[in-house]
């Protein structure tokens, strides 16, 4: 805020000139570079097809309507797969993210100088990567097939687990562990007694919630070839069959709202 | 009331009633026998994979950055405008619908297209968005573009819905109370409020555009995806580690700077 | 019983909280520390059983000197001497009986605790400790569905299940209503008297102070700069403890409480539970 005097007037101004001119410069920077980015990003675009996308959407529709329901015979082992690259997935990284989560919080980690820089390289590492990339690594070494689908899964989703549950654990109350400590009681029972209590609701909702996300990812997982859906997807789009691609997108959204019930009831059991 | 010594104690189980509880674990237990059956694990082939495992991880040490140093500049340049572009624009269309989706500020029929719109953006995985978007738009990196706005609306719309619905309703309505019209009550009573969660949420959301711009090239929407993908189906794993290596620095790299922004404006 | 001889603390930020502190508390008797905030109260008591690592000096309890020991021994150390806290400090998710149940976490090995098999003699001794504190009516309720006399009662308890010989109490009342505080407090004193326990109680109020203990011990910047019965309480005491305040109403309570002839005790702890 600056107040100005002139004469019998006082001015005033929420900020000072110089800030409402970097604001505005910030602002002008931003356009800028968002033009520039756009320009360069469409300088191979063939615009004639982009100009046609009307039409050719018009054309998608017309031959992805009527989907063919008589698919879904074919898609009900796929859907159960699918599931299943999503729970087991989970699981393990359920069971892989604990330990790094204890040594990447500051208030649990052994060391926070060696252990912690190393729990949180971890952390970034599975995070950065997709789990389709995860996927795509895992069929070439692995083979096609569900089982590189759930290691996928599961390496991709220890670092959000991770990350979430070490900043609930940095967020506990430290007196209700203090009085633990001080009844005599061991590391480990401390940690049963005074931590882990706290940081259950954060925990299980944190899991659920992945496993509802997983579930989305597994559906896509097929296009690599790892299993799931996402295998009938691919072969579907191979050979133009839309009205097939229609039922897929139809059953995967039918999954991802039940998913997301079955997550939101969880969660709510568990305050 | 005094307990006789010798009573027993038992902790509260976490399911009250007994027969919800077995049925649970039961159903737990055969689900996981039945889905631990049904996985088909190769292991000859897994057995095959473990000298292609050990190069690649080999790879990382060192990785090759100059022999597919062109594809790669190429890739990445196309992942980091299709970050920013789709963020730019995924942010200015996700505002209007973000407000029309909070239901202490919006008319009940804005309320529910806002809200339908974000379902439809939320329930299908970028990689489906892209694979349709490149039906329509052709391959490269304009698919991508559009993907990720896309994306983006239903993300930040969501998020910010839900921050306007928590919003402290006392101060609004003194707004409000003052006669003021519904824009300035936005700009005076709302945007305060949400602003500084607003930014970070965005700066999350570049973040995360740039994590998946390295997924949607694998169906053809462009980026540094794109490039991974062909170099993998080479088993160039050398020239796959250096990308992953480029990809984990930069998302580093974003994640430090925005919580460092994120700092300041709170 | 407890020794403290010449301890010291300095915080990593330089702030020294105790300076060269010498306390002795024989057995059975009731202390409470007194002292502005930031007098290094809860320091000194963090310090006993090394929650707080001192910086010099020694911490002796009976014949242990619980400064020199190691790790393992510290955790044994601490089963002898029970701790209640501010702000109760429950286990806010756990069950009463899960919190009373801690207190013996000294005694048995981690899985026994991890499964909740504790021996039958410690959930004996836990009924009959919620039932002395007025809580059996509780057992399975969670820590966070008790009021803030309640959770302190389970917090007592708590500390009473450690079989301790020494109780180190920080801020008791603080959080609580006259009222309660009051019961608390007499809680507290009953408890140590029937088992001959003796107690360091931090405590902001010097009023319930004077009402129960029998010694008071006053710090100020990590210093002791008083120590008698609490009849030795002047307004001098108190301004060189507190600084410059009108402390007359203080004293004057103080003399009505101890003073039999003055008046009904009880009668006047029913109107200071109104008043204060």
């Amino acid at each position: 805020m600056t107040i100005e005097r002139i004469g019998d007037h006082i001015l005033w101004k929420r900020q000072p000139p110089a800030v409402v001119a970097a604001r505005f410069a910030g602002w002008l920077v931003l356009v800028a570079a968002t033009l520039w980015c756009f320009e360069i990003m469409t300088r191979d675009t063939i615009w004639s097809f982009v100009l046609d996308a009307p039409r050719q959407g018009a054309d998608l529709v017309g031959r992805m309507v009527p989907p063919r329901w008589g698919y879904i015979q074919e898609l009900w082992w796929p859907m159960w797969e699918t599931l299943n690259i999503a729970t087991l997935g989970t699981m393990i990284a359920i069971v892989m993210a604990l330990p790094v989560a204890f040594c990447a919080a500051r208030n649990t980690t052994p060391s926070v100088l060696f252990v912690r820089p190393i729990a949180l390289f971890i952390i970034v590492s599975s995070r950065s990567i997709n789990s389709l990339i995860w996927a795509l690594l895992l069929v070439s070494i692995l083979g096609p097939g569900s089982f590189a689908g759930i290691i996928a899964i599961g390496l991709r989703s220890i670092g959000f687990l991770a990350k979430l549950i070490y900043e609930a654990i940095e967020e506990i109350d430290a007196s209700q562990v203090e009085a633990i400590t001080a009844t005599g009681a061991s590391g480990a029972q401390t940690l049963v007694y005074g931590i882990w209590p706290q940081i259950l609701p954060a925990f299980a909702g944190v899991c659920v919630f992945r496993w509802d996300i997983n579930i989305r990812e597994s559906t896509v997982l097929g296009l690599v070839g790892a299993g799931g859906i996402g295998l009938n997807l691919q072969a579907s789009l191979n050979v133009l069959a839309w009205p097939q691609v229609t039922l897929i997108f139809i059953v995967i959204l039918a999954t991802v709202v039940l998913s997301e019930w079955v997550s939101a009831r969880v969660r709510h059991a568990f305050i | 009331m005094s307990v006789a010594s010798g009573t027993r104690w038992h902790p509260q189980p976490l399911i009250a009633d007994a027969r919800v509880r077995w049925a649970l674990i039961i159903g737990a237990t055969l689900y996981l026998i039945l889905a631990l059956a049904s996985i088909d694990v190769n292991w000859r082939r897994v057995a095959e994979g473990i000298p292609r495992a050990i190069r690649f991880i080999g790879a990382f040490l060192p990785p090759d950055f100059t022999s597919r140093w062109g594809d790669i500049w190429a890739g990445l340049a196309e992942s980091l405008t299709m970050t920013l572009t789709s963020t730019v624009v995924g942010i200015l269309i996700s505002i209007p619908i973000g407000v029309g989706a909070a239901r202490n500020v919006a008319p009940v029929w804005v309320y529910l297209l806002c809200r339908s719109i974000i379902a439809i953006s939320r329930s299908f995985q970028e990689v489906i968005i892209a694979i349709l978007f490149v039906a329509l738009f052709g391959f490269g990196p304009l698919a991508g573009f559009l993907t990720l706005s896309f994306a983006t609306i239903g993300f930040l719309s969501k998020l910010l819905a839900e921050d306007i619905e928590d919003i402290d309703p006392a101060s609004a309505e003194a707004v409000r109370a003052t006669g003021a019209s519904w824009l300035q009550w936005m700009n005076y009573g709302i945007q305060p409020q949400v602003m500084p969660r607003l930014i970070g949420l965005s700066l999350y959301r570049l973040d995360i555009n740039f994590r998946e711009s390295a997924v949607i090239g694998i169906v053809g929407a462009g980026g540094i995806g794109a490039t991974l993908n062909t170099a993998i189906d080479r088993y160039e794993f050398d020239s796959a580690a250096a990308i992953l290596l480029i990809v984990i620095i930069i998302v580093m790299f974003a994640e430090y700077s925005s919580s460092w922004i994120r700092q300041k404006v709170q | 019983m407890l020794r403290l001889e010449g301890l010291s603390k300095r915080y990593k930020t330089g702030d020294l909280a105790l300076q060269n502190v010498d306390l002795r508390v024989p057995a059975g008797q009731v202390m409470a520390l007194i002292g502005p905030s930031g007098a290094g109260k809860s320091t000194l008591i963090r310090c006993i059983n090394r929650l707080v690592e001192p910086t010099a000096g020694r911490v002796v309890l009976g014949d242990t000197e619980i400064t020199a020991l190691s790790r393992n021994e510290l955790r044994r150390a601490r089963r002898r001497m029970g701790m209640i806290f501010q702000e109760y400090a429950l286990v806010e998710r756990l069950t009463v009986m899960e919190n009373v149940l801690s207190g013996q976490l000294g005694h048995v090995g981690f899985w026994a605790s991890y499964f909740r098999r504790f021996p039958q003699a410690a959930v004996d001794e836990a009924f009959s400790t919620l039932d002395r504190v007025g809580l059996s009516e509780h057992v399975d309720k969670r820590a966070d569905a008790l009021s803030g006399g309640q959770r302190q009662r389970v917090g007592i308890a708590r500390a009473m299940l450690q079989r301790p010989e020494i109780l180190l109490i920080d801020e008791p009342t603080a959080s609580l209503d006259p009222k309660t505080s009051r019961q608390i407090m007499r809680l507290i004193c009953d408890l140590c008297a029937e088992r001959g326990l003796a107690a360091v109680i931090n405590i902001h109020d010097v009023q319930l102070a004077q009402l129960f203990v029998q010694r008071v011990v006053g710090l100020q910047d990590g210093k002791i700069v008083f120590d008698g019965p609490p009849g030795d309480l002047t307004s001098e005491v108190l301004t060189q403890i507190y600084g410059e305040e009108d402390w007359t109403a203080t004293v004057r309570r103080k003399r009505k409480a101890v003073d039999p002839d003055d008046e009904d005790p009880v009668l006047d702890e029913e109107r200071l539970a109104g008043n204060v």
